[in-house]
């Protein structure tokens, strides 16, 4: 196939950028979309020119790395998959792709289409985890838990920290994100015991980063590339607000 | 120098034990004053700084991602193994330890494997504490599969994500600490080399990706868990950043480089379909639970078939040939991942493949859909089946499915001693960095248990042993000259790649490495192609040398610059895996050398004359390295030949 | 405000759904209330004018009055802040904006708050601020006695052939906002639940079809007769 791409190039933080132009022929339908980038990198070295650089690792659709909007959706036109698994296929021979990179004010480009995700941990560094020190923990089988919740759970840790939820939010907001950590720990008896701590550390620390506020349009879901449901953002509210109104006043 | 391996005294049941009650700790107080660099974020590298920094030391962990999350170990799918024995099936340390050993072809270590199987309970009890989202049963308790052809179930897992899932509980316990401030992260950041300061690693030193600098960092000690360098092969089922660039500077800097050959080749991968292709994608091996493995009988079929003539379903069933069920009818589509690797590259080499390249076989469905029905199959493997249709386009309920063998571990690595301590003092190495526990063989849900066993388990006691007589080391600036001559040592070697200005890409030349390493360093390995092989990558370390292009400057993020210097370490690499190949003159495990086999084709094993652990010494660039033997001793089990027939 | 801003963003969102789930409820009294305009008793007038005159006399009222303004306030308040949020949270906009799969009205919500909005400026100028002897009170065929017969202002407006479409049209923007609001006031007061949230959704559907086309039918009255 033959294409044009319209590439987001931008040199580094500070430079304003800009789109570019590029065509690429003879791609093969059954090449995914990061290797046709592959080929277009490859036939830039060739002319010395500097490749257009976008984040990528494992190519297998779980690192959560590859991060290209394109043509209007995070992850492209292929449902419930990142990048790196979305095969050319799903493009028309011919036609004009338009690639821009995730577009928040907590992910600042880096250059090109590489943008800085590390809002994603400090989130979770403010408390995205259950506090226990390695060694001295009970048997694992000491605490039973129903299948549902851990069923539940599992469903809301397949979360790969990719950020298209916040790419595709017209708010640019990270609900789907932090809810997801939260309901997981939030349903585990593992978590429940400083559930009210964390959800309001999360929360304070998603709204320092500059995230916007959910209102509720769930393009999050419609793009995620893992399946992670809009209902964790309920339980999340839940969570908060009983956290509120139910918890002791919190010290730091 | 000599190898010692520093395995404690004492039955070997009680060597970790004792090993524990009689080492060296570091009081509180003084953890304060100690440094420790971690680097790499996988579950050896995460697990390990998130135990020091809860036991109060200070920790600089770096990864070369955007995020510690984002390291491979997110990418095992299968499960985990562990001896809970909560299945009540006869498991107990010394089956998964008897099982290890074997599986490996005996070629690990005794007491490593022995303790890695008495902490691996534990491991599972901490990632429930973490929250792990094991899968369970309608009692809540936690549900086990057998997996990798193992007689016992002993295998906990989460859905087809558990390195996933283990990683993030990892990740949690080091973001509790990086909140906490005894951890410090240092992100898109990659180790180009070591320094060694009077004998001792002392720091490390980093480029920094997205603005080309490079940065300078003391500890008073160093943990590598940079993981495996299989990505020499090009093609592998690796992380497109996963490289042995650490390992290798290590290996210069002094530290033995443990069974460089030994290498695992996953037998379900989706197979290779163009040149462009950047990577290639594991299929759970719980496939083969269901899944019956088959080429066409007549050649003519398969010519038919790979030219697009005739598909898998205008073959009768009595044209098939189930050739696993065939040459090993006890274990049959479930024997070992080396003995199903080779049996394909062997039918397909025959000219017996499938697929429009002939290198590939097909795993049908269609008896166990019959069998169980369709839903039963969607339930079990529904996910994977559409992650093969979103990439290969095709429906595997309706047609088989394609498979072909592919790179996909390193059991070789950083040799290490007991206490995971390499031949450099103050430099560990942890998880697949380093050689230790899987001999030349790993088994299936093996690597994630060793990665969090290092990490959580081990390296919290044995880095302590080897700190406490550093409490009096006051921190090293890093303007020390010992700093400075290897930061100048690295400017030098990326001044001299951007000096080249030659005309090949560094992919293009990647790729020709793979396909010499593939070739002749992959699952079929003998005298004539070894040789060749070294010549081979002489022939294309020079023209790297010679003829590269890298766009761009030294001081910006340039990702042609990154992988140049990868590239670079990976063409003296892919020399010591053929050199160590070419000594090993028996077939074991992942490595099978083609004059040492069965009359039936099955690897045979020369214990009399083998019996030990390959440990390279570099020498200098133009020098032959120096091979240390470590004999193996195996007083605990009795050594067979591995039988699946 | 310095405190309003202060709020977490899951705190203004409570405060957001409580206000305007009592918003929408005053709307059902309103709109049952304004059912009486229409010729459904024989002495709707009289029911209607009982109702004003109760609406506009009682100490109870009053109280509510003030709690129903500050709703809207709170709730006008509070959305213009999370839109500003939301606006600073993306400084630079794609080029191809979203292509993803959303609830239509979700999108526009800021929008259709600020017609409304300017329906409410409408509404307040021929009928509140008439009461409070700010505004004339609209003129038409019938003759307004004071500024409390409010029935004889609506038949005066609903008269007006324009004012009727307009009225019209208002009102369908209403049932966009509130298509929306009702399902998204549950979801952020964290009320879901896998078996039950479909059938709130489809009250909340409901809610925005029959609320709307109640106030609708009084103008369509008017413009067929």
């Amino acid at each position: 196939m033959d294409l044009t791409l319209k590439i987001w190039r931008q040199e580094n933080a500070q430079a304003r950028g800009k789109f570019e132009t590029y065509k690429v022929t003879g791609i093969s339908e059954d090449a995914s979309f990061l290797e046709m980038l592959d080929i277009l990198n490859e036939s830039m070295v060739d002319k010395v020119q500097l490749p257009i650089a976008f984040d990528h690792d494992c190519r297998e659709g779980i690192c959560g790395m590859c991060s290209l909007y394109i043509n209007g959706r995070p992850h492209g036109p292929d449902q419930g998959i990142t990048v790196c698994q979305m095969h050319m296929r799903n493009f028309k021979d011919g036609s004009t792709i338009v690639i821009e990179p995730w577009r928040a004010k907590p992910f600042p480009v880096i250059k090109d289409l590489m943008i800085d995700r590390s809002a994603f941990d400090l989130i979770i560094q403010a408390g995205g985890y259950v506090s226990v020190h390695t060694g001295g923990v009970p048997d694992a089988n000491s605490i039973p838990i129903k299948k549902e919740h851990a069923e539940l759970a599992m469903d809301a840790a397949a979360c790969i920290g990719c950020g298209a939820c916040v790419a595709t939010c017209k708010n640019a907001s990270a609900m789907l994100f932090v809810s997801a950590k939260v309901s997981q720990m939030a349903l585990l008896p593992q978590g429940k015991i400083e559930a009210a701590r964390r959800v309001q550390k999360m929360v304070a620390e998603m709204d320092d980063l500059g995230f916007g506020n959910c209102t509720n349009t769930y393009a999050c879901e419609a793009e995620c590339p893992k399946d992670i449901k809009i209902s964790n953002i309920a339980r999340m509210n839940w969570q908060f607000l009983i956290a509120k109104v139910g918890a002791q006043k919190m010290n730091a | 120098m000599k190898l010692d391996s520093k395995i404690p005294d004492g039955p070997l049941a009680e060597k970790w034990t004792n090993y524990k009650a009689s080492q060296d700790l570091v009081n509180p107080a003084n953890k304060r004053k100690i440094d420790i660099i971690v680097v790499g974020t996988g579950l050896a590298g995460a697990g390990a700084a998130a135990s020091l920094g809860e036991l109060g030391f200070n920790v600089k962990i770096f990864c070369i991602q955007d995020s510690p999350r984002r390291a491979h170990s997110i990418a095992a799918q299968g499960g985990i193994n562990a001896t809970k024995n909560y299945p009540n099936d006869g498991d107990s340390i010394y089956r998964l330890f008897y099982d290890t050993v074997k599986g490996g072809d005996y070629r690990a270590r005794e007491a490593n494997v022995y303790r890695l199987a008495e902490v691996s309970s534990n491991i599972i009890d901490q990632c429930v504490a973490q929250g792990v989202p094991f899968a369970r049963d309608y009692g809540g308790l936690l549900d086990n599969r057998s997996f990798g052809g193992a007689q016992v179930s002993r295998t906990f897992y989460a859905r087809g994500q558990t390195g996933q899932q283990l990683l993030l509980g990892a990740y949690g316990a080091l973001s509790k600490e990086i909140h906490k401030g005894s951890v410090e992260l240092f992100t898109r950041r990659e180790m180009l080399d070591l320094v060694v300061i009077d004998g001792k690693a002392r720091g490390i030193i980093t480029r920094n990706l997205i603005n080309g600098k490079l940065e300078k960092y003391f500890g008073h000690a160093v943990v590598i868990a940079t993981g495996g360098y299989g990505n020499a092969f090009f093609l592998s089922t690796m992380a497109m950043t996963s490289n042995g660039s650490a390992a290798w500077q290590v290996y210069k800097k002094g530290a033995f480089f443990g069974n460089p050959n030994f290498t695992q080749i996953h037998p379900t991968c989706i197979p290779v379909h163009g040149d462009y292709q950047s990577k290639l994608t594991l299929m759970s091996e719980s496939l083969r639970n269901d899944g019956r493995i088959w080429v066409p009988k007549n050649k003519e079929d398969a010519e038919k078939i790979q030219k697009g003539e005739l598909k898998p379903g205008g073959i009768k069933e009595e044209d098939r040939d189930y050739y696993l069920e065939r040459r090993y009818p006890a274990f049959g589509n479930l024997v070992p991942r080396d003995v199903a690797s080779r049996a394909a590259k062997e039918r397909c080499d025959a000219g017996y493949g499938v697929g429009s390249t002939g290198l590939a076989v097909y795993l049908d469905f269609a008896d166990a859909i019959k069998r169980l029905g369709k839903n039963v199959i969607e339930a079990r493997y529904g996910n994977l089946f559409q992650m093969y249709e979103k990439i290969v386009d095709e429906n595997p309920y309706e047609t088989p499915m394609m498979i072909y063998p592919a790179i996909h571990y390193t059991m070789g690595g950083i040799w290490v001693d007991y206490e995971l301590q390499t031949t450099i003092p103050g430099l560990f190495a942890a998880g697949e960095a380093n050689f230790s526990d899987h001999g030349a063989n790993r088994l299936g849900a093996s690597a994630l248990m060793q990665g969090l066993s290092d990490g959580y388990f081990v390296l919290p006691y044995t880095l302590q042993n080897y700190l406490a007589d550093q409490i009096q080391v006051a921190r090293i600036p890093t303007d020390h000259p010992e700093f400075e001559k290897t930061e100048k040592e690295i400017t030098e070697r990326q001044e001299k790649l951007m000096a080249v200005k030659g005309s090949q890409s560094v992919d293009g030349i990647h790729k020709k490495l793979g396909r010499i390493m593939w070739e002749y360093v992959g699952m079929g390995r003998n005298q004539e192609g070894l040789e060749k092989a070294i010549g081979m990558i002489r022939e294309l370390r020079a023209e790297f040398w010679k003829d590269v292009r890298i766009p761009g400057r030294i001081d910006e993020l340039n990702i042609e610059l990154d992988k140049a210097m990868r590239v670079a370490d990976f063409l003296e690499l892919g020399e010591l895996m053929a050199k160590d190949a070419l000594d090993r003159k028996e077939s074991c495990g992942g490595h099978f050398r083609e004059e040492y086999q069965t009359p039936e084709g099955e690897a045979l094993r020369d214990d009399e004359n083998f019996t030990f652990v390959s440990a390279w010494e570099y020498q200098g660039d133009d020098k032959e390295p120096i091979l240390h033997k470590e004999p193996l001793i195996y007083e605990n089990i009795e050594v067979k030949q591995r039988d699946y027939k | 405000m310095a405190k309003l801003l202060h709020y977490s963003s899951l705190t203004k969102k409570f405060i957001m759904a409580i206000a305007g789930l009592f918003l929408a409820v005053f709307l059902m009294v309103h709109l049952g209330i304004n059912l009486f305009i229409l010729p459904i008793t024989e002495n709707h007038v009289e029911i209607f004018e009982i109702a004003v005159h109760f609406m506009t006399s009682n100490p109870l009222i009053k109280v509510f009055e003030i709690v129903l303004f500050g709703g809207f306030l709170i709730h006008i308040i509070y959305g213009l802040i999370l839109q500003i949020q939301n606006w600073m949270a993306r400084p630079k906009r794609y080029k191809i904006e979203g292509f993803s799969h959303t609830s239509f009205f979700s999108k526009y919500m800021i929008h259709t708050a600020i017609i409304i909005f300017i329906f409410l400026v409408i509404h307040f100028i021929n009928f509140y601020f008439v009461k409070l002897g700010f505004t004339e009170a609209p003129q038409g065929p019938n003759e307004v006695t004071n500024n409390h017969d409010f029935y004889n202002m609506v038949v005066n407006l609903f008269s007006t052939t324009w004012y009727a479409i307009m009225y019209i049209g208002l009102i369908i923007i209403l049932g966009f906002h509130l298509n929306h609001a009702i399902q998204s006031a549950f979801q952020s007061l964290g009320l879901y639940h896998s078996k039950y949230t479909p059938f709130i959704k489809m009250v909340g559907t409901l809610y925005s079809i029959i609320i709307p086309l109640g106030f609708i039918i009084i103008p369509l009255y008017f413009l067929i007769n």
